[in-house]
């Protein structure tokens, strides 16, 4: 192959491989990898979906009418863990791999077969975890947090987790590393740093993060394997260990991970805003360098998973205001985003609708972040629904509605069709109704004292999760309509312009939609009119 | 920062490695996994998966040498690998930081928590009344029973001179390299592969000793724990160090690299320093203090 | 912080006394029984108004723009993308902000990690799936009483899956004689505690982590093997407070409720001396803990 490749590679550019072998699992092509990311998390995503469909099916009404409740905590493990590292992590990779290069003027990812290798490991990672639901025992029940003891009580479960989880990790931290040397090392020449594209420097801060702490998360799971099997005493009191330092270990991986599953989405949400505004990103370095603080922060603040777990007050002091200092720069962001469209010309096309509902949900999301910061609130609101309905906030109408916006925004450059406008508008006015219903009175069962990871309830929680379960049936039909939408636009949208927005910008924008094969196979020239930050002077 | 890309930058078409190295991966994952929970076939499987992996890494590594050889790298694809390999350390340094972590944080509070001190008053009183911090350890419930430690002083500092002179040796090897000095580099590599088996071997019998004499094993509490967990994932990362620079040693005898273009050299030598380096803290944190 | 405290308890007022249990469609944390529950409350509240007035402001801001700078209304985009004065008022703003949320909340937990100067001593083991506790000492003396407090059977009955039984019928005496349904919420064995007395809490765990929770008294403990934590409450109102175990800890992590019976000094006394008399007569084995005196926390 290597001579076939030496002959070829500079002729016939825009043939693609041909046979599904060919085309995806031996593929080097970053656009190709990054459609592989892209269905995979389509589908995992929908598998997360249908475990939260027996969670909130058997919590519609107070009594067990449908599952164990160990089988429900099997649930909400998997829910938890397909939904973290199969859904949104995978989803914001793909979308690094179509872009990136695209954004930066590079012909296609720095280290393009370690990037089919990043890829091809997490089916693998994500049958072995799926399939402890078939075996004895069943599938891993402690949480996706896995807190042991507990965690280490399951049966021949735990193993198949902890390796699908290293699997996980060498892929992401394969996938980050990729990343970076690309946005370092093959921008084309006077694509400078600070005229980059705010999505790039997002996963450039996020890729860092995820190859400071997916080590971590393996050396943890790695102490849970050895605690289980080879009789080791890291979580042991009786031997010296403690349990408290596994959930120390675990945050100083969890907290970041929080953030790398926002910050690409931030990302997007500062490139759609601008298109749609017509008018440059608002204080563009300010964006930047909150990205850098918040990424910062976070190695910093992870103790406020553990308010309760009785920490010396010392500890707990600090790590309040550390985790209150957040709100700053992501206030930051926040007002930016919201500057840009003053003074702007709007148009309401959809992506900017979900860009705009992330900016308000996600920022609801936030606060509840910061009253879960408050210690002596914290010690009231801890692993309730509280909690769930704030990380939902910031996961689902955060990050997930992100990576909504930014397949509807980039879909025409993909495949060089629009999709049917109407239908598009009421797949996101559906989602907007029924994820605050599914949502939202999730916070008052947790004022009310509602416990998370309860498969049954006092009758007083009734009516409210009787609420959130209609909505989460309505969320459930929204895959089948984002699906119906893409798939009707790629058989017979309208051609899309090569800018397919009109205040749209960005070296991507440059080259005919649908992006052929290999873009900027030699370095585009760039000018800086083409740049959304082309000129940083204001 | 911004590359100046001089001709065009060299993207491979296809490749079948990295789907054998999925399968290797995981055959060798599940295999471990049957195995670990009592089905014995499963090493069997684990031995294929490591097949697996290692054809992929020849396969894999001939094709790139092959490029390599061909000329089709350019300095800008040189540094897309500077840039992998350094990141791949950084994340293996994270790797060892969270069990230097853990050893970190069970002898400054744990331990001294169940022993009594400051906020562990209670804990003691309550739970572990006959029980004073100390280290080494294996807690309150002597998990693993009474055991002698590793003295810093012997075989562990022998190891420590020799990985050092490791170090030295690579490093007159790749003088040698940028000379041209053939002939030294094969030697002075050569020794450094040598310091690192004699490493291992040091270490084999130092693990056999605490086994059979000291009654020091992986279940000997957290000290076994840690103790254990970080040196052997250390002379994990040494044997596969070793490894890499026999691979080294052989393309240098086969006359590969040049005196300015040897970037897979100088990576192996990065990933020596950097297992040298971890063993300076673990003598330093596990033995020594 | 004093003015926000008396804006706390107004609010507390305002909220109506504190519900023993939750109400159906409830949409607001009970401010409780105790002194820090209250003011817990107080805190929260506060940090909610501060979350809705930025709420205000933001969205607000949003709406404005949305109709102010629309195309179809032939706005022309500006060109500005800075403002520096603006940028300094985000950024210095929120920060005084969150140093009046920091301020309050700091002080309360001084208050709540404050466990010396106890009346008395309990010791609170989490178990799966049921709470054990130790009465270790009342002043100087010390107790033997031990005892452990499961799921009530009639619940027990009912959660079993597909029992047919209806939840809505479990329904019990309430500490004022009302009844109310106690689905889950109920045990065989309360936890009896005297009003106006401080009480120190020593918790653990005895197979994993659980959590001790009871939401009139406004904090949680996380119940863990191998450790020992402590808090401490001072029950004003008489009354039953029914919590749960807020940690996961398997398969019935949902079915450990937990009971507190807080019944006036006079009568706690009684009970307690019965008990202890039962204890040692049936000359129990020893509770674990029983020390002549619990120490204080250091
Ligand atoms: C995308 C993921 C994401 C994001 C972005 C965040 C953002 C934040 N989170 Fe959240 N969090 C989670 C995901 C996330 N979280 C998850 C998954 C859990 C549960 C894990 C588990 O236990 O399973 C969790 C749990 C969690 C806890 C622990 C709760 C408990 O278990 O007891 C806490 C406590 O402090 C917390 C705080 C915060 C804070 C302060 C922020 C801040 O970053 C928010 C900052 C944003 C704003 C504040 C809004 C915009 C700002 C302004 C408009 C400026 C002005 C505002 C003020 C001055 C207030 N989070
Ligand atoms: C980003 C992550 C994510 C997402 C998307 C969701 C989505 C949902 N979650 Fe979940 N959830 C978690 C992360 C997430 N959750 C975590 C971490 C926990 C904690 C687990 C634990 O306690 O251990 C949890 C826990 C949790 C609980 C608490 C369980 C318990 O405590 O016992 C509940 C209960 O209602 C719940 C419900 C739901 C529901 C109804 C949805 C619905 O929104 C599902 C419907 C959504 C869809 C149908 C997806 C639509 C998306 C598209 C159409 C676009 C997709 C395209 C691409 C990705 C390319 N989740
Ligand atoms: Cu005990 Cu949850
Ligand atoms: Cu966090």
């Amino acid at each position: 192959m290597t001579t076939h490749a030496v002959a070829h590679h500079d002729d016939h550019h825009d043939d693609k491989p041909h046979g599904f072998l060919h085309r995806w699992v031996f593929s080097t092509n970053h656009k190709d990898i990054g459609t592989l990311y892209l269905v995979f998390s389509f589908i995992m995503v929908c598998v997360g979906a249908a475990f939260s469909g027996v969670i909130r099916t058997e919590l519609m009404k107070p009594g067990l009418q449908f599952v164990q409740p160990y089988f429900f905590n099997e649930m909400t493990t998997m829910h938890g863990l397909v939904m973290i590292f199969g859904a949104i992590m995978p989803s914001f990779v793909g979308l690094a791999n179509w872009m990136i290069p695209m954004m930066i003027g590079a012909p296609d990812m720095a280290l393009p077969r370690m990037n089919n290798w990043s890829f091809w490991i997490l089916p693998f990672a994500f049958f072995l975890l799926l399939s402890t639901l078939f075996i004895p025992g069943g599938a891993p029940a402690g949480g996706w947090t896995m807190y042991p003891p507990l965690s280490i009580q399951g049966g021949d479960s735990v193993a198949l987790m902890v390796f699908a989880i290293h699997l996980m990790g060498i892929s992401s931290i394969m996938g980050s590393i990729n990343i970076i040397a690309t946005i370092l090392n093959m921008r084309a020449p006077g694509m400078d740093l600070l005229k980059m594209p705010v999505f790039v420097w997002s996963w450039l801060i996020t890729a860092f993060l995820l190859i400071a702490v997916m080590p971590v998360l393996a050396g943890a799971v790695t102490m849970l394997l050895t605690d289980r099997y080879f009789g080791t005493s890291f979580f042991n009191a009786a031997g010296g260990g403690d349990p408290v330092m596994y959930q120390h270990i675990f945050w100083f991986f969890g907290h970041p991970e929080v953030y790398i599953m926002i910050l690409p989405g931030f990302g997007i949400i500062s490139e759609i805003i601008p298109t749609f505004s017509r008018k440059p990103l608002f204080g563009y370095q300010a964006m930047v360098y909150a990205l850098a603080s918040i990424a910062f922060l976070s190695f910093i603040v992870w103790g406020h998973h553990m308010f309760t777990v009785g920490m010396p007050l010392g500890g707990e002091l600090y790590f309040m205001y550390a985790t209150m200092l957040i709100a700053i720069p992501t206030g930051v962001k926040v007002f930016n985003w919201v500057s840009t469209m003053w003074g702007g010309s709007l148009t309401f096309e959809t992506p900017m609708l979900w860009a705009i509902s992330f900016v308000v949900l996600f920022t609801i999301g936030g606060f509840s972040g910061v009253m879960l910061a408050l210690v002596p609130a914290d010690f009231q609101y801890q692993d309730t629904y509280f909690v769930v309905a704030h990380f939902h906030y910031v996961l689902v109408t955060g990050a997930l509605f992100a990576i909504i916006a930014a397949i509807y925004y980039w879909w025409p450059k993909w495949t060089g069709r629009m999709y049917n406008e109407t239908w598009a508008k009421f797949h996101f006015w559906w989602t907007m109704v029924f994820v605050n219903v599914l949502f939202f009175p999730q916070h008052f069962l947790g004022l009310a004292g509602m416990p998370r990871r309860i498969p049954d309830y006092n009758v007083a929680f009734a009516d409210w999760n009787f609420v959130s379960t209609i909505g989460a049936y309505g969320m459930y039909l929204t895959p089948f309509m984002f699906f119906f939408i893409l798939w009707h636009s790629k058989r017979h949208g309208a051609p899309a312009a090569a800018r397919a927005w009109e205040g749209a910008h960005g070296l991507e924008w440059t080259v005919p939609s649908p992006a052929p094969f290999h873009t900027f196979a030699t370095p585009p020239v760039i000018r800086d009119e083409d740049l959304a930050h082309g000129d940083i002077s204001h | 920062m911004s590359s100046q890309a001089q001709g065009a930058y060299y993207v491979p078409h296809g490749t079948h490695w990295p789907i054998l190295g999925s399968f290797g991966l995981f055959f060798t994952v599940g295999g471990a996994a049957l195995w670990m929970n009592e089905f014995e076939p499963g090493k069997y499987l684990m031995v294929l998966g490591v097949a697996c992996l290692l054809s992929m890494l020849f396969g894999w590594f001939r094709t790139v040498i092959g490029e390599s050889l061909g000329g089709l790298y350019t300095k800008q694809v040189d540094t897309s690998f500077r840039m992998g390999m350094m990141w791949f350390i950084f994340s293996e340094v994270m790797f060892f930081g969270a069990f230097f972590g853990a050893l970190f944080y069970t002898r400054m509070f744990s331990v001294p928590w169940l022993g009594g001190e400051g906020d562990g008053a209670l804990t003691n009183f309550f739970l572990w009344k006959d029980f004073a911090a100390a280290w080494p350890t294996n807690g309150p419930a002597q998990v693993g029973g009474v055991f002698q430690t590793m003295p810093a002083w012997g075989v562990p500092l022998l190891n420590t001179l020799i990985l050092l002179s490791s170090g030295v040796t690579i490093t007159i090897a790749h003088h040698a390299l940028r000379a041209g000095n053939r002939k030294h580099l094969l030697i002075w590599l050569g020794a450094t592969v040598v310091l690192g088996a004699l490493f291992l071997n040091f270490q084999a019998h130092e693990y056999i000793e605490a086994y059979t004499k000291l009654n020091l094993t992986l279940d000997t509490g957290i000290y076994g724990s840690t103790f254990f967990m970080l040196t052997g994932f250390h002379g994990m990362h040494v044997t596969l160090g070793a490894i890499m620079l026999s691979v080294i040693w052989f393309r240098c005898l086969k006359g590969h690299f040049t005196k300015d273009h040897h970037f897979a050299f100088e990576a192996v030598a990065w990933y020596w320093h950097f297992v040298d380096v971890v063993w300076l803290g673990l003598f330093i944190f596990v033995y020594v203090l | 912080m004093r003015s926000k405290l008396g804006l706390g308890l107004v609010l507390t007022a305002v909220a109506g006394a504190a519900h023993a249990l939750a109400e159906p469609w409830q949409l607001n944390m009970a401010p409780g029984v105790t002194q820090t529950s209250r003011e817990v409350y107080a805190l929260h509240m506060y940090g909610f108004y501060v979350c809705v007035a930025i709420g205000v402001i933001v969205f607000g801001a949003m709406i404005v723009a949305m109709f102010k700078f629309r195309k179809s209304k032939g706005a022309v985009a500006a060109t500005w993308s800075h403002n520096t004065v603006a940028e300094t008022i985000w950024t210095v703003v929120p920060i005084l902000i969150l140093v009046s949320l920091a301020w309050p909340a700091t002080s309360v937990m001084v208050k709540m990690a404050y466990t010396e100067k106890s009346d008395m001593t309990v010791k609170i083991t989490g178990y799966q799936w049921k709470w054990g506790y130790d009465y270790i000492n009342v002043g100087d003396k010390p107790y033997h009483v031990r005892f452990i407090s499961r799921l009530d059977t009639r619940s027990d009955k009912t959660r079993e899956l597909r029992s047919g039984l209806d939840p809505w019928a479990v329904k019990d005496k309430d500490y004022g004689g009302t009844e109310r349904n106690t689905y889950l919420l109920d045990v065989d064995h309360p936890l009896v505690l005297p009003t106006d007395t401080k009480i120190r809490f020593v918790v653990t765990g005895d197979d994993v982590i659980h959590a001790w929770w009871v939401p009139q008294l406004g904090w949680k403990q996380d119940a863990i093997p191998g450790i020992i934590n402590d808090d401490w409450t001072e029950i004003h109102d008489p009354g039953i407070y029914r919590g749960q175990c807020a940690e996961l800890c398997g398969q019935d992590h949902g079915f450990m409720p937990i009971v507190v019976k807080a019944v006036p000094k006079a009568e706690f006394t009684k009970w307690l001396d019965e008990q202890e008399a039962l204890a040692t007569k049936a000359n129990a084995p020893a509770a674990p803990a029983a020390a002549p005196a619990a120490p204080q926390a250091p």
